[in-house]
């Protein structure tokens, strides 16, 4: 099982340093988002629940995109056969597929973080970091969790980039929330006193991460039957 | 099969659903706060349990096709998370009516319980959708149960998340019933057997009327298949109508596979004993 989902997760990782067709999408996204909400909002600086806010939106639409594209390559150009016709576990897909969305909303946020600092964010980032870290990376199991399988669902039907949002961002609400409430704290204008992000916001996270990592897991095999 | 009891089954809920509207208008008590307002409960708090119930049941009978296979477990999630999701809609519009005249607004952020409800709706909003986006009967069921098993399971993560969130303004009266006056529980206890039981018989309805259609398409199609030509049918294993009849026919075939094939099969040997089925 670690093998094959190692040699999954190599191709997939090759197969986005060849094509960049997510991260850098994803990024550049992100960036035109805060734009956006800079004017939308006809804000020059944010913080607290704003800031908390807007950074998880854009974290999150961002992601959306490349959750449309997880799985496409597979879909169209036969990945899918090709899995199948190895006498491997089929749990190594959603695993492998699970790590590399990680991986691309781990790079994702490494850009995307520093530029909300410089673009919007009003409060200094510094203090809030090692919890910020914290935090996304808590929901960003979530997301890639979720995101694998709502992706797996949508790629082969007929409105494949129309359902992935629908089917993604309802699903994704505890995590807004959770997400949101640990951060906004961090953020907020007198930051310095504040420890850390709220442990139940955290805990919530971390519970919506195992329930929901464990029934994708669980049911990602039933996708992949024909 | 399906149609057994039917008849029973509507007039207990017609009587039930009377019994429960007299018991809410003439029997139970007004409420000393909110006074005839407080008369929504009876209605919006039994079709919010249902349709929750209904959400999570429709992901265990989706589990259930997963492990069995047999497409009736489907047809069953299916029909159990249509109904479900038009008892919610019911639920929203209740519950804006009984926000609007005790708070004063038509949606209130504040209220965990109604925006758990909103999310949970958004997220069922997109079941039918999916189904039908996908055209193979076979994936279209598993991918369907799939979903149903996520979204059965995310209906509780979501409550609780919604409700940590927010402070506490609804009514309690869900884990209270014992803390209600005895008439005011026993006109709840009646209009959530009275909504069950309406809950019940569309389903059954639903089911009947598929399952039904589904054998009239396979009688259809058999009686197609007779008049077709005997070497034609002998030489290839296409159904018979694929061969016999046009455009309309030619879908038949893939669409019944979808539709209880168990039943259809079944249902095929009995028309052929009572001779020409008289369609």
């Amino acid at each position: 099982m670690s093998r094959t989902v190692g040699a999954l997760l190599r191709k997939e990782l090759l197969v986005e340093l060849r094509t960049l067709e997510s991260v850098p999408g994803m990024s550049l996204f992100a960036l035109s988002t805060f734009v956006v909400f800079h004017f939308a909002l006809n804000r020059s600086s944010v913080e607290g629940d704003e800031a908390a806010g807007i950074l998880w939106v854009t974290l999150l639409f961002a992601a959306m995109l490349g959750v449309n594209r997880l799985f496409v390559a597979d879909a169209e150009e036969g990945g899918f056969d090709g899995f199948l016709l190895a006498p491997v576990d089929r749990s190594a897909l959603f695993v492998a597929k699970a790590l590399a969305l990680l991986a691309y909303l781990l790079v994702l946020e490494l850009v995307a973080v520093p530029a909300f600092a410089l673009l919007l964010l009003g409060p200094p980032l510094w203090p809030a970091l090692p919890g910020l870290a914290a935090t996304l990376a808590l929901g960003d199991v979530g997301v890639a969790a979720i995101g694998t399988l709502v992706a797996a669902l949508a790629v082969r039907t007929r409105a494949r980039d129309l359902l992935g949002p629908l089917l993604a961002l309802p699903l994704f609400v505890p995590i807004v929330i959770g997400g949101a409430r640990a951060v906004e704290p961090l953020l907020g204008a007198h930051a310095g006193g504040v420890a850390g992000p709220p442990i139940r916001w955290l805990a919530t996270l971390a519970v919506y991460d195992l329930i929901f990592g464990l029934i994708a897991y669980a049911v990602f095999d039933f996708l992949l039957e024909d | 099969m399906y149609g057994k009891g039917l008849r029973a089954l509507s007039i207990a809920t017609v009587l039930a659903m009377a019994t429960a509207l007299a018991l809410d208008f003439f029997y139970a008590p007004l409420e000393a706060e909110q006074g005839f307002l407080q008369k929504i409960f009876y209605v919006h708090v039994p079709l919010a349990i249902i349709a929750l119930c209904g959400f999570v049941l429709g992901g265990l009978l989706a589990i259930q096709h997963l492990r069995t296979r047999d497409p009736r477990w489907d047809m069953r999630s299916y029909v159990v998370i249509h109904t479900s999701l038009i008892f919610a809609v019911g639920t929203l519009i209740s519950g804006s009516i009984w926000a609007k005249g005790s708070w004063g607004h038509w949606w209130v952020w504040s209220e965990p319980t109604l925006v758990s409800f909103l999310i949970v709706f958004l997220l069922y909003a997109t079941y039918q959708p999916l189904r039908f986006a996908i055209e193979d009967p076979e994936r279209q069921a598993r991918y369907a149960s799939v979903f149903a098993i996520t979204a059965g399971a995310f209906v509780p993560m979501n409550f609780i998340a919604v409700r940590m969130s927010t402070a506490y303004l609804h009514p309690r009266v869900l884990g209270s019933t014992s803390n209600l006056p005895a008439p005011m529980a026993l006109t709840f206890l009646v209009s959530l057997l009275a909504l069950s039981l309406l809950f019940a018989t569309l389903c059954k309805y639903e089911l009947t009327a598929k399952h039904t259609r589904a054998q009239a398409r396979a009688l259809r199609r058999k009686l197609a298949g007779e008049g077709a030509s005997a070497p034609a049918r002998t030489r290839t294993s296409v159904p018979a109508g694929a061969l016999a009849g046009g455009a309309p026919q030619h879908a038949a075939p893939t669409r019944a596979a979808g539709a209880p094939a168990g039943a259809a099969r079944a249902a095929a040997p009995s028309a052929g004993a009572a001779g020409r089925p008289a369609l």
